[in-house]
């Protein structure tokens, strides 16, 4: 609307300035009006108050014996519990860090050596890795095998070969008591 | 395809260039909503009403859409979920509020849209079949809008439903027949809600392509004005762009100050506090109500009480009810006068005034129960309503003297600049 | 100016649709007024009394929930009623949910957590309907905003038991109620004077109880009325700048044009 304000008969220097502020205001307020009429639309996609509260679960853990693995589904997705064996706990310190492309001792990644508690997705891609199973196929390091894109995650659930750049992620998790296991 | 001599405008954006030479989409804006689409100057406010239907259908899919992410089509679940939208979801109320008032807006401005064209004689040729497109959107939209109330599934939702379908029992023979094809079922129940959930989806769509053709059919003689003559001469015009882009937005914004008013401080004066009331198939309200847009056809159709001859009082309300909008179609035809403004037409002037009143009557009368007296209005305000279109208005173009004309749309407006325009 | 009187045309049409769209407000309860009380969330700058609404919250636990659910209310949404999250936590845990199925494929009770809607006193509306001669106590997660006047009707329903006129025929089982349609309630008068003991002191008068239930139940219903009028204020102090703003600059685009 500036350029044809522009050919106004009216001249003179400080009204054509007055003019221009004018349209310049009036049109950062409409912009400015449009823009946060936008945001309501945009927001509501975000995940709502009900989701946001979901509940934390508790795990009984009194039926997994050592060796043994359960899964559990939190915020929609799965929780690998694994009763790690002896061999394994010692299998997952004994590794050297430096040869790993996420460093991170094992003791930084349980809270009780013999559970190991993460989430159940292979931060390649987000699908769920095999080794739950005592007949799944474990991978190279005796862990968890990514079936999409062959990512392989050791005793730890640390990333040892394949595409995915981090390891499995630990979760908020707390023991109530003994054999019982919060998570969230 | 409408490249004449005036519509070629020279772009300097090599961008804007290239894109054009491609697509004309830029001349075709200019030839629509800019610069060089002549438009007369002496538009009044009432002319306000056309692009603010058009952002009120734009706002209504928006909201729609977004609405559509958190509802659930299902009788166990849609209630609940429309809950959930008020609670939960970011700016969920927002949201819901904005769209079931922003149907109340929408019905607002087109009726006002309609009103202005009745009194300006916007109907007249050579506009009848963009008048009559007109009409096929105000029927989409009633369409829309009866199965957009059904979704929420409260009790309001449920009987109006079962009501309004159950109109077409009506129809001899094949009726009962129509009725439970519309249900899906022997009762409104999940399937009709499902099929209203994806119609309601579907329609606004239609109605913004039916909209496609009605600006069409509006560009080809360009809008009417408040004096009803043709545009004579170049001083009778102005360009739309920026005259009537501001004045536009100037009216959007008073529309929104109005439509903010009703979603953040009276979210609810134009609902019903039974459709707060989960659906229930087995008991009905105790008054039924359709919403405040339905309430002078709702009003029509409650209005004969008696059968004539061989048809049923229940058929011919039903008839009248859908006549008194498709009666609109003939109106180009109806009116028999050569002279469009109701300002150079003393007698139609009072009854349009008439008619206004007539509907506003029928409209508190639908929000009543039909007794006594108000009954007796209803049938009156009825027959009214049917006389003004298929009586008076072919009489009156015969009977009455129109006042002289103007010589040409600039002439009043510019030969006193002082004054306001002749009424 | 015919602009202005085109204006005032358009907002007296306005009004006038807005007034012809309030179908049955004659109706409510009958034609019987309703008894006006002064709510703290009316108005434009209305916001829930949180005391109250407390005490409001104390009354349908101790008596409303005995029979009425509140099935759309979680209890996380307390804490917008000044409660803290411990205060949340604990109040969830004195309920005992039903979940599951658990790894044994059964159904089993847990205490409630802050996620969990308050549980209903019945597991459907048959089993409520036997416990109660027939009649369904209405859910009332919504009620005030199910009736006309909500708020008012609450308050005024809940102070509107007393005895039949003489001639009022009285259905077996049924109560008298000034303002109920039909003045025939299935429920017997719910409150009695002292009948809860307020933490803060205050008198439990039926008065003073039916408007603290009357005032949670409203925040129940629109647990959002505080974000509306708070959006809705900057919303309309910005139309208004914004409005201004458009008006002049269309004068100033139109000044050659008149």
């Amino acid at each position: 609307m500036a350029d044809t304000a522009a050919t106004h008969p009216e001249g003179e220097d400080a009204s054509a300035t007055r003019r221009d502020f004018l349209y310049l205001l009036t049109g950062a307020t409409t912009v400015v009006g449009a823009a946060s009429l936008i945001w309501p639309l945009i927001d509501n996609m975000n995940p709502s108050a009900d989701v946001l509260a979901l509940a934390s679960i508790e795990v009984d853990l009194s039926a997994v014996e050592e060796g043994m693995a359960i899964t559990a589904k939190w915020r929609g997705k799965p929780v690998f519990i694994r009763h790690r064996t002896a061999e394994e706990i010692k299998e997952a310190e004994d590794v050297d860090l430096a040869s790993l492309r996420d460093p991170q001792p094992d003791s930084a990644r349980v809270q009780q050596p013999q559970w190991l508690v993460m989430i159940g997705i292979c931060t390649h891609l987000g699908c769920v890795p095999l080794g739950q199973q005592a007949t799944d196929p474990k991978g190279s390091f005796n862990g968890w095998f990514c079936p999409c894109h062959g990512s392989e995650y050791d005793t730890s659930g640390r990333i040892r070969r394949g595409p995915a750049p981090t390891n499995l992620l630990v979760p908020d998790y707390a023991f109530v008591d003994d054999t019982t296991l919060r998570i969230g | 395809m409408s490249a004449g001599p005036s519509s070629s405008p020279q772009y300097s954006n090599p961008v804007v260039r290239w894109i054009e030479y491609r697509m004309p989409i830029f001349s075709t804006l200019d030839n629509f909503v800019g610069g060089s689409y002549p438009t007369p100057r002496n538009l009044s406010y009432w002319w306000n009403f056309g692009s603010l239907a058009g952002i009120a259908l734009t706002l209504q899919i928006l909201t729609g859409i977004v609405l559509a992410m958190h509802y659930t089509p299902h009788v166990d679940f849609a209630f609940a979920s429309v809950e959930h939208i008020m609670r939960d979801v970011n700016f969920g109320w927002l949201l819901r509020y904005a769209h079931a008032n922003g149907a109340s807006m929408f019905f607002i401005v087109v009726y006002i849209h309609i009103f202005r064209g009745l009194y300006y004689g916007s109907y007249k040729a050579p506009r009848e079949l963009l008048w009559m497109i007109g009409v096929v959107i105000l029927i989409l939209m009633m369409a829309t809008a009866f199965m957009g109330y059904v979704l929420p599934w409260g009790q309001m939702s449920f009987w109006g439903a079962t009501v309004i379908t159950n109109l077409f029992s009506a129809i001899p023979l094949v009726g009962e027949g129509i009725v439970t094809w519309l249900w899906g079922g022997y009762a409104v129940d999940n399937p009709t809600l499902n099929r209203f959930y994806s119609l309601h989806f579907l329609m606004p769509f239609l109605i913004a392509g039916v909209v496609v053709f009605h600006i069409i059919a509006l560009h080809q003689f360009g809008s009417n004005n408040p004096l009803g003559i043709d545009k004579k001469s170049p001083k009778d015009s102005i360009p739309f762009h920026p005259y009537y882009t501001i004045k536009d937005l100037f009216g959007l914004a008073v529309f929104f100050l109005v439509f903010a008013g009703f979603v953040f401080y009276f979210p609810n004066m134009l609902g019903h506090p039974d459709n707060y009331i989960e659906a229930n198939p087995l008991s009905t309200p105790a008054h039924i109500v359709p919403e405040w847009y339905f309430l002078p056809f709702y009003a029509i159709l409650r209005a004969i009480t008696f059968d004539i001859w061989f048809l049923p009082a229940k058929l011919i309300g039903v008839i009248l009810m859908f006549g008194s909008i498709l009666v609109l179609f003939f109106l180009p035809w109806l009116d028999t006068s050569p002279v469009r403004s109701a300002r150079f037409r003393p007698l139609y002037k009072i009854f349009f005034w008439v008619l206004l009143a007539d509907c506003f009557m029928l409209g508190y009368l639908g929000s009543q129960t039909p007794e006594g007296s108000r009954a007796v209005f209803a049938l009156i305000g009825t027959l009214y309503y049917f006389f003004h279109f298929l009586i008076l208005l072919p009489l009156l173009g015969k009977l009455e003297t129109p006042k002289p004309l103007p010589a040409s749309i600039s002439e009043p407006v510019l030969r006193t600049p002082l004054a306001s325009p002749a009424e | 100016m015919t602009r202005t009187k085109h204006l005032l045309a358009a907002a007296v049409i306005g009004a006038a649709l807005g007034a012809a769209a309030l179908p049955g407000s004659a109706t409510a309860a009958e034609g019987v007024e309703l008894l006006e009380h002064r709510w703290s969330f009316d108005g434009l700058f209305g916001t829930f009394d949180r005391a109250a609404a407390q005490r409001g919250f104390q009354v349908y636990r101790e008596v409303c929930s005995a029979c009425h659910s509140l099935k759309y209310v979680s209890f996380r949404n307390l804490a917008a009623l000044g409660f803290s999250e411990e205060q949340v936590q604990a109040l969830a845990e004195e309920y005992t949910v039903q979940d599951g199925p658990n790894d044994q494929g059964e159904m089993f009770e847990r205490p409630g957590k802050a996620s969990d809607r308050l549980p209903s006193p019945y597991p459907n509306p048959e089993a409520a309907r036997v416990a109660n001669n027939g009649a369904l106590p209405p859910d009332l997660s919504l009620i005030t905003k199910a009736r006309e006047d909500g708020p008012n009707y609450l308050y005024s329903l809940l102070n509107g038991y007393e005895e039949p006129p003489a001639e009022f025929q009285l259905a077996d089982g049924m109560n008298y109620n000034a303002y109920f349609p039909g003045h025939q309630i299935a429920m017997p008068q719910p409150l009695s004077p002292d009948q809860v003991t307020y933490a803060d002191g205050s008198t439990a008068s039926v008065e003073q109880m039916s408007s603290d239930v009357a005032t949670f139940l409203t925040w129940a219903a629109e647990p959002q009325l505080e974000a509306r009028k708070a959006t809705g204020l900057k919303v309309m102090l910005f139309l208004i700048v914004l409005t201004g703003l458009l008006y002049a600059t269309k004068r100033r685009v139109w000044a050659d044009v008149h």
